[in-house]
């Protein structure tokens, strides 16, 4: 004679789901309404309305949910009269499914719905001083172009960081007495220009190599003095991702590759780089990522960037709608590239474990 | 004089004195295996051998050349005692045939071409011929395990260390690696290494070192040792063995 455990507990939660539900439907229509009633522009209320609409059809979807997790509970109970203990404990299980799904929902749809208010609230003041459409679409063109230099310093900014990043993560990791004051050098670098704001070191190349009177150096152009202060800063950053990568590699590939007569060097040449490589492609697109962003930081120096440009269309309409094409060129730029090393790493992946 | 002796080696790590004075003499084409318990100092004196470690006093000559104290090119020792490990330690970047070639190449100066042609080769003696282009991941360890001998073997060793090389592997894929040693054995490579498989070590040994906290207790032939071994302690780990069931 076997006895079965009784189905998991469904009710208590089911009801928590509805009553959840139903306040989300009343909190969209409540906040809705009191903020379109503030909105004096036509167009701006019609949105407000599409807004509400789409809240309280999506907060109609979670009640749904909702309710269908208060039917299977119901069931559940049902099953549990008649002793079928097991069909009533599947009917459980999918009622709890159901409710934390509207938990889910819920959540996501207040937190949206929250936002777009954010920028309707005080009478759309948000929208009106940073989404006007007319001056996004009017400084879009110049901003584009001034973009092009943001690209232009990430990029050769981005090939000096790699190579001299390595460079100072190698001089950390050198063995020996002979190469302890170059590991001094190396960790002082490192410990300074991480601890210095960027924006600081863009001061202190931008107007202070001029100063020098150094042949060459001392006559670069803005671009190229910002070029410098970013690498400067940014190869800090790179060299500690490249020795995490270098020490995150099992201590019996050094072992294998020394054995065989390999020296020190060749050993991080062809078999210890190529693997820390692969591991550190997360964290560095993280870093080049950063340094894309701060490239918006050299209009302290006079380089005419997108952001500067997009100051220079906000001072004379004042209005900030220009700063956010700047943020959306950001953006598109950013998320192509963590797709594509997401999809290097797979295929890499795939490709070492025999796909 | 021996091909390579070792005399007095003592080396310690921090407060664990591993080794306490070794002395061992191996004659070229000999096969000498160390057994002892784990923690005896047989994989430490493996990798002193191939300076993997330094030796905090004594000396290591190879053919008649002191290797072991400052001022060695131990790249050079290195290429001619070769050294296969416990965990394969295949280059998982590489393929099969690549992991075999780079030392040749980027060491020996061989022509890549042929270099590859020689990995074939030698792949072809340990039947993984069709395994050339695959990378060491999608093999097994057995698999694995004879990529690294034929590795090892590429560079023209003159002696092989071999670090409990079955150690990591599945029962059934024991076997297919120890036929590989035999081989080599026949063909007269000079090996040291270290086991816990006894019925192979008393099949292709020379010489059988039973090793103790970090001495060398007793040394003979392989039917002595197994046989009759003079040592109290000798017995002792044996009979241990033979209850396990694995002599």
């Amino acid at each position: 004679m076997t006895t079965l455990s009784p189905a998991p507990r469904s009710r208590g939660l089911a009801v928590f789901a509805t009553l959840l539900a139903i306040a989300l439907l009343v909190a969209v229509a409540v906040v809705g309404e009191a903020v379109r009633a503030g909105i004096t522009s036509p167009q701006l209320s019609a949105f407000g309305a599409w807004v509400m609409a789409a809240g309280l059809a999506l907060g109609g979807v979670t009640l749904w949910t909702a309710v269908n997790g208060l039917r299977c509970s119901f069931q559940s109970g049902r099953e549990a009269a008649a002793n079928e203990i097991l069909a009533s404990r599947a009917s459980a299980a999918q009622s709890r499914q159901h409710s934390f799904i509207t938990f889910g929902l819920a959540f996501a749809v207040l937190i949206g719905f929250a936002l777009v208010q954010l920028v309707l609230i005080n009478d759309g003041n948000i929208q009106r001083t940073f989404l006007r459409g007319d001056l996004m679409a009017g400084s879009a063109l110049d901003i584009a172009r001034a973009f092009i230099v943001n690209i232009r310093l990430a990029l050769i900014s981005g090939v000096i960081v790699l190579v001299f990043g390595l460079v100072l993560a190698i001089a950390r990791m050198i063995p020996g007495k002979a190469g302890a004051p170059v590991r001094f050098l190396a960790v002082a670098y490192i410990d300074l220009m991480r601890a210095v704001p960027a924006i600081i070191v863009l001061y202190l190349i931008g107007f202070g190599l001029p100063l020098t009177n150094l042949p060459v150096l001392s006559g670069l152009n803005a671009e190229w003095f910002a070029i410098l202060a970013l690498s400067l800063t940014y190869s800090a950053y790179v060299a500690e991702v490249y020795r995490s990568g270098i020490a995150s590699i099992h201590p019996s590939q050094w072992a294998a590759s020394r054995s065989l007569g390999f020296s020190y060097l060749q050993t991080l040449r062809f078999f210890i780089l190529p693997q820390a490589m692969r591991l550190v492609i997360p964290p560095m697109l993280s870093t080049f990522i950063a340094l894309q962003k701060d490239t918006s930081l050299v209009n302290v120096i006079g380089t005419l960037d997108a952001f500067n440009q997009a100051k220079f269309y906000a001072s004379s309409t004042f209005n900030l709608s220009s700063v956010t094409v700047v943020a959306i060129l950001f953006v598109i730029i950013t998320i192509p590239q963590t797709r594509f090393v997401d999809w290097m790493l797979e295929r890499g992946a795939n490709r070492r474990k025999g796909a | 004089m021996a091909f390579i002796e070792l005399s007095g080696i003592e080396k310690s790590y921090s407060n664990h004195h591993v080794l306490k004075g070794i002395d061992l003499d191996v004659e070229k084409h000999q096969v000498v295996t160390l057994i002892g318990a784990s923690g005896s100092g047989k994989s430490t004196l493996l990798r002193c051998i191939n300076a993997l470690e330094t030796i905090d006093s004594g000396t290591v000559s190879v053919d008649g050349d002191v290797v072991s104290g400052p001022g060695v090119d131990l790249d050079r020792l290195r290429r001619k005692v070769g050294m296969v490990f416990q965990s394969f330690n295949l280059f998982p970047h590489m393929t099969v045939e690549d992991n075999i070639a780079v030392g040749p190449v980027r060491l020996l100066g061989e022509d890549p071409d042929a270099a590859l042609r020689r990995a074939r080769e030698l792949l072809e003696r340990v039947n993984l011929a069709h395994r050339a282009r695959y990378y060491p991941d999608q093999l097994s360890g057995g698999q694995q395990q004879r990529v690294a001998i034929v590795r090892a073997i590429a560079m023209r060793p003159e002696a092989l260390l071999l670090d409990e090389i079955t150690s990591a592997l599945d029962p059934e894929l024991v076997a297919e690696v120890l036929n590989i040693v035999r081989d080599l054995a026949r063909d007269g490579m000079t090996m040291i290494l270290a086991t816990h498989e006894m019925q192979f070590a008393r099949e292709v040994s020379d010489v059988v070192v039973f090793l103790e906290q970090g001495k060398l207790l007793e040394k003979g032939p392989p039917e002595q040792i197994f046989g009759e071994p003079k040592e109290e302690r000798t017995r002792a780990f044996l009979k241990q063995i033979i209850e396990a069931g694995r002599l």
